[in-house]
């Protein structure tokens, strides 16, 4: 493992989720602040860099330190998606690193359920969407959906292959108190939910949910002013490959071929050392494509890897483990709720889903129509 | 009153590509430095950035790459649902998002051969739609 420690994960914590009425993407990401900071035994004024993404104001950093009442001297507001938050803590390390501040702030909210926004599709296509939007294709499901139907022309995956992933996911939110979904599903269940766009059934589809979450990060000399052991940042990696899916070179293949190398490098660890995996699920697909990209398997065997239940809780590959988007939350971009979930497995915090003894963790964000891809590995110390 | 498809809004880099679908030409780019077919239309080639461009009218053939069927729409296309979503690549090599239009739907698969056709999708809009063979 990489000796020197230079950034760590001090703080998490999530607002509300589910269906938030009357609350603001604002309030959701103060809410969550709050809570983050109070679990890294740091104030609000300590922070000096601020790092959020979203669509809810032209410049989001602006109006949401405004509102917190933060002046940070470092601010990001890099959207590349759902995957935007890995890259915020992978900004975070490197802007630690440079010794341009010392405490982080990275945030999200969003109140997309209760605004059902996502089902308005524009009145003009513009600039390069001109020539993808005129033809009715679902974004971001009939996205995923194209990329689902060519891995399973390219090589024999099935819809019941996918379905384990989601029935597995399930396992683990029925463990999570916090998690929407929580009643059992099986294969049946999902290849008998309704079709959104084939070959994607409605139970291949993450959930639409309001919610927000906030990660505290820290420089390895003010970790000992924190109130719980330190997560740290071993390694990052980020990859764009193409804004419209049109665009995708191979529909099978991921950036996070080239994130995940760029990671496991970064943190000189392999494979084999990974206690559990926290991977972006819009949609189930998105999880086979990652886990072949990573190179947990081979390409094309994503859909053997994650049969017999082998990602549930009690499997060998424990992943997922709030319940995932698919279960949990997805409130449109899902990506720091990785990053939450993953600190708590390595704190130790996760009661009846926490994975024996977890030392090392991978969380891989997946954004826009596999567009991007961020992958974070995180440590505990010994 | 009804609604309508998102209207392509034509640009500095799109006219000429919308001006050959209303003529019923299906128009890509070819880059004169490389050789290489472009699509969508752009200012430089995203292969060899070069800015010498040219228009070239594409054979109109070309396969299914990957397809959907659309079960849930929203908007516009609720009424139309369920409809046939595809990537084509075309005999050129370059691909593009399409609608597979057509009586055979059921015969739609990766790899097919398809054909363009120049459909009325709304009031005044004409966009290039594909067909099997």
């Amino acid at each position: 493992m990489r000796p020197d420690r230079i950034a760590a994960i001090v703080g998490v914590a999530e607002s509300d989720l589910g269906v938030t009425p009357g609350k603001t993407a604002l309030q959701l990401q103060a809410q969550a602040a709050k809570a983050a900071l109070a679990d890294a035994g740091l104030e609000k004024n300590d922070v000096d860099a601020l790092f959020t993404a979203g669509n809810w104001a032209w410049s989001p950093n602006l109006m949401l330190a405004e509102y917190l009442g933060i002046q940070p001297r470092y601010a990001d507001g890099t959207n590349i998606g759902g995957s935007s938050f890995e890259a915020h803590l992978g900004h975070a390390l490197a802007g630690i690193e440079a010794g341009r501040f010392e405490v982080a702030l990275i945030t999200y909210g969003s109140t997309q359920r209760s605004d059902q926004s996502r089902n308005r599709p524009a009145n003009h296509a513009t600039l390069v969407e001109q020539f993808e939007r005129p033809y009715g294709l679902p974004a971001p499901v009939g996205a995923y959906a194209l990329a689902a139907m060519r891995h399973m022309y390219q090589y024999g995956t099935t819809s019941e292959q996918l379905a384990e992933i989601a029935v597995a996911t399930r396992k683990w939110a029925m463990m999570n108190e916090k998690a929407m979904m929580r009643t059992p599903i099986t294969i049946e269940d999902v290849l008998s939910s309704r079709w959104i766009a084939e070959p994607l059934h409605l139970l291949d589809c993450c959930l639409v949910t309001d919610g927000g979450g906030a990660v505290v990060v820290a420089s390895a000399r003010r970790v000992g002013s924190t109130r719980k052991k330190p997560v740290w940042v071993l390694g990052h990696g980020e990859m764009l490959t193409h804004y419209g899916i049109t665009n995708m070179p191979d529909l099978t293949v991921t950036g996070a071929v080239q994130s995940g190398q760029a990671a496991f490098a970064m943190a000189g660890v392999r494979h084999e050392d990974i206690d559990v995996v926290e991977i972006y699920d819009s949609f189930t697909i998105t999880v086979l494509l990652t886990l072949e990209a990573l190179g947990f398997c081979q390409p094309g065997e994503g859909g053997a890897f994650a049969s017999d239940q082998r990602t549930a809780p009690g499997g060998a590959f424990p992943m997922n483990t709030n319940g995932g988007g698919l279960s949990y939350c997805h409130p449109g971009m899902y990506g720091i709720f990785l990053l939450i979930e993953a600190t708590r497995q390595l704190r130790g915090e996760c009661g009846p889903r926490q994975v024996p003894d977890a030392k090392i963790a991978l969380a891989h964000g997946t954004g826009g129509v596999l567009s991007s891809s961020a992958t974070i590995i995180l440590g505990r110390d010994a | 009153m009804a609604e309508h498809i998102p209207v392509p809004v034509p640009d500095g880099d799109s006219r000429v590509f919308w001006e050959g679908v209303a003529q019923g030409k299906l128009l890509i780019q070819r880059c004169d430095a490389c050789q290489q077919f472009i699509f969508y239309p752009r200012f430089l080639c995203p292969h060899c950035f070069s800015d010498s461009l040219a228009w070239v009218e594409a054979q109109g053939t070309g396969t299914i790459y990957s397809y959907t069927v659309v079960h849930r729409a929203f908007g516009p296309f609720a009424d139309q649902a369920p409809y046939v979503v595809a990537i084509v690549e075309l005999a050129e090599g370059v691909r593009m998002m399409t609608r597979i239009t057509g009586s055979e739907q059921d015969a739609v698969r990766i790899g097919a051969p398809v054909r363009v056709v120049f459909v009325e999708a709304d009031e005044g809009v004409t966009l290039p739609y594909f067909q099997l063979n």
